[in-house]
């Protein structure tokens, strides 16, 4: 049976709340959606002096890398306050990929080899991305290693790696370890992604060398444990998703007249947003918890995790797609950028899981077998 | 204002203890005690069964005094008179009034009904036709009219009330806010029998029922103004129930899954995984709107917490009758009952269904609900509306 809840903080601290007027001030300033299609629009969606503000200068990459390794020692909940504002910037920075995914696999491999690494990575002087398929889930097999042919110098391929276009590093798990593969030494072929804002890539290994970090044992724990961190995470990319597409759509029926009222004062328009409100509004519970969860090390984590991701994925999407059905028109145009965040909705929703993958692991947790 | 501590409180709670052992002590007279010490709603003022001590460490003197085994004041057959009566009476009550009324209706010795709805104005309750003529002589009202979904008013010894006393005013502005005697000549009960045919809510007739201007609360014509106060509270009772993970609805679908695997369909597990999630989620909203509460930055999610527990309840105790399958063909029982309180998770899955259908329903409907959310959290602007100025008598009816 599932266990008692642990006491769970669901409110934003003081210090979260700091944290994320600076990452918000820093992303209205700097990543206006203009800016963010512009870019995406030239196949180069990332930012990189962007990213360098946000992850030296407000420190975000490091929240979850102890401070002896460099890090801001910060935990899963000031994470999760970046990647709500990143959500609601539809921001293409790398945070997701190198800053929770990566830093979570070095975290769990707890190796010296590990270590400098991490120091990098905690300063946003280097990008590291694991070399995994995007979709790959929490409790899903892990997909057949690369092959490491003697000495480090691995061969295979690994598709929909996302964000590996701006990496200086790839996380390669072969069947004798976990490698660190310089983005130099791979082939790199780009794909035309639904999400714009998050680029994917096929990598292809022909004998590229590189430094292992872990036994493949060791790797392949850090790597589900990583997982279920960023499926939790992602929970709170959503949430920014969805309340921005709410407030934007609530802005804009307000203002926007037709048959000589706003349309915002038609009954049917105003029961779907105050439905979508209560949606966010639940999502925010949902997401919170798993950022507790996961910062507590709680017991019941993988079932917070699961809870929210099958959660906020939906909620996400409905939330982009009431943005573009409720702009009419205007939602369905390049220059407005709800489609931005419909494509990061979907891709979201596919992301570390869908939420049937995710319902699938609340039936285990909770006991709840398929027939 | 005082400011009072868990351990204060604890202190008391030990005295109320040493002084009135629950073990050798009447059920009232403990509860009279209790009230009596500050101890019955801590957040209330000294004198009137609370402290001024934050609302947040009610469950402090609660938890321990449960641990103790002594008795509680039956809150489920209380509950409008706890959550309804007594705010509002404290929020516009005379000293007289306060002094009478609060601590007959915490202990239960005197429970109590509202009288707001009527056959023509149930969502538009501001419509209402019930008329209090004021006599001259004595100065006394005069109440006629019929009243409709009256929980209680079979058991109730007190009725908050409003009726209209200036028709010639637009309907807001003409009414006025009544504590009624259930007792008094011309007042008549009769049971409404519903869906799950049980008579849980009553009709209620009111003939030439007299009123002494004492027992009026507010001033005349303001009455609206004191129903949206009791109306707030009556929202935060439905929706601010603390419940454990997979605790409500939920249970006894998730008890039948795991105990009965013959009845298992993979159409049902999805629904099942499904609501299992949407019912974890609303009580963490649930409990994330409690930690902001005691936070003191309360959201405004309360507002959205009924909205929730009524579709869930609605879906949940839907889907429990589907997995049954043969089983959901049948009912436990149809006799004409009248109980003393409202239990929505109460008997079987049949009963839970039907009775779920009125979560969305009672205590303002979702549809109304949902106008109030777009409008007051999210800034929506209202629909046209032609009633707001118009006498109530010249109102199409």
């Amino acid at each position: 049976m599932t266990t008692a809840a642990a006491p769970t903080d669901l409110l934003y601290s003081q210090a979260e709340e700091e944290l994320r007027s600076a990452v918000r001030a820093l992303l209205a300033d700097r990543c206006d959606a203009k800016g963010v299609l512009d870019r995406a629009e030239t196949g180069r969606p990332h930012d990189p002096a962007l990213w360098h503000t946000l992850a030296a200068r407000i420190g975000a990459a490091g929240l979850l890398v102890p401070e002896k390794l460099g890090g801001q020692g910060a935990s899963h909940r000031e994470a999760a306050v970046v990647l709500e504002e990143l959500g609601r910037a539809v921001a293409p920075v790398p945070y997701l990929t190198s800053s929770v995914l990566a830093t979570e696999i070095l975290l769990g491999c707890d190796t010296a080899e590990a270590a400098p690494l991490l120091r990098e990575l905690a300063s946003g002087s280097t990008v590291c991305v694991p070399a995994v398929p995007l979709t790959l889930a929490p409790g899903a097999p892990l997909p057949a290693p690369v092959q490491d042919f003697g000495g480090g110098v691995l061969t295979g391929t690994v598709t929909s790696v996302a964000d590996a276009v701006a990496a200086d590093v790839l996380l390669v798990l072969a069947d004798t370890g976990l490698y660190a593969v310089p983005a130099t030494a791979v082939r790199l072929t780009p794909r035309i992604p639904l999400d714009l804002t998050r680029p994917l890539a096929t990598i292809t290994l022909e004998a590229a060398a590189g430094t292992r970090l872990a036994d493949a044992g060791t790797a392949r724990a850090a790597i589900a444990g990583a997982l279920l961190s960023g499926a939790g995470l992602l929970a709170s990319e959503q949430l920014g998703l969805a309340e921005w597409c709410l407030t934007e759509t609530v802005g804009h029926v307000r203002g926007r007249h037709q048959f000589n009222r706003p349309v915002g004062s038609f009954q049917a328009l105003k029961h779907r947003l105050a439905r979508l409100w209560l949606d966010v509004a639940s999502a925010r519970a949902a997401a919170r918890a798993a950022a507790d969860a996961l910062a507590a090390e709680a017991p019941d984590a993988p079932l917070t995790v699961a809870v929210a991701q099958a959660y906020c994925s939906g909620v996400a999407v409905r939330a982009a797609e009431e943005c573009v059905q409720l702009h009419g028109g205007i939602g369905m145009t390049w220059e407005h950028p709800a489609h931005l965040y419909l494509k990061r909705a979907k891709a979201d929703s596919l992301a570390l899981g869908t939420a049937g993958h995710h319902r699938g692991l609340v039936a285990d947790f909770a006991e709840l077998p398929a027939p | 204002m005082t400011t009072t501590t868990a351990d204060h409180l604890l202190a008391r709670v030990r005295d109320l203890l040493a002084a009135h052992p629950p073990a050798g002590t009447d059920r009232t007279a403990f509860l009279r005690a209790r009230f009596d010490a500050g101890l019955a709603w801590v957040h209330y003022p000294e004198g009137l069964g609370g402290l001024g001590a934050p609302r947040s460490l009610q469950a402090v003197v609660d938890a321990e005094l449960e641990a103790a085994g002594a008795p509680d004041n039956d809150p489920r057959r209380i509950g409008i008179g706890l959550g309804m009566a007594a705010p509002t009476i404290l929020a516009y009550g005379t000293d007289e009034q306060k002094r009478r009324f609060l601590r007959p209706l915490w202990v239960g010795e005197e429970v109590w009904c509202q009288l707001f709805s009527e056959p023509g104005a149930g969502s538009d309750l501001a419509a209402l036709g019930t008329r209090a003529v004021r006599e001259s002589g004595s100065g006394d009202w005069i109440v006629d009219g019929q009243k409709v979904w009256t929980s209680s008013a079979h058991t109730a010894r007190w009725a908050i009330l409003i009726a209209r006393t200036d028709p010639g005013l637009p309907k807001h502005r003409g009414i006025t806010y009544f504590l009624c005697d259930m007792h008094a000549p011309g007042v008549e009960v009769r049971p409404l029998r519903q869906i799950t045919g049980e008579a849980e809510f009553n009709e209620v007739f009111l003939t030439g029922v007299r009123i002494p201007d004492s027992h009026r609360l507010g001033a005349v014509g303001e009455g609206w103004a004191v129903a949206r106060t009791t109306l707030m509270n009556e929202r935060v009772s439905i929706g601010g129930m603390r419940i454990p993970r997979e605790g409500g609805m939920i249970a006894p679908v998730a008890a039948a899954w795991r105990d009965r695997p013959e009845l298992r369909t993979h159409a049902l597990h999805q629904r099942l995984l499904e609501l299992w999630v949407e019912a974890e989620v609303a009580r963490l909203t649930g409990e994330r709107l409690r930690q902001q509460l005691v936070a003191g930055q309360p959201g405004p999610e309360g507002s959205g917490m009924k909205l929730t527990f009524a579709r869930l309840n609605q879906e949940i105790s839907g889907l429990e009758v589907e997995l049954l399958a043969e089983e959901g063909l049948l009912y436990d029982d149809w006799t004409m009952r009248r109980p003393d309180g409202v239990d929505f998770t109460g008997r079987e899955a049949g009963y839970r269904y039907l009775r779920a259908k009125g979560n969305s329903i009672e205590g303002g409907t979702s549809e109304i609900l949902l106008n109030i959310v777009a409008e007051r959290v999210l800034g929506l602007p209202p629909e046209p509306r032609d009633d707001k100025d118009l006498a109530w008598k010249d109102l199409s009816r």
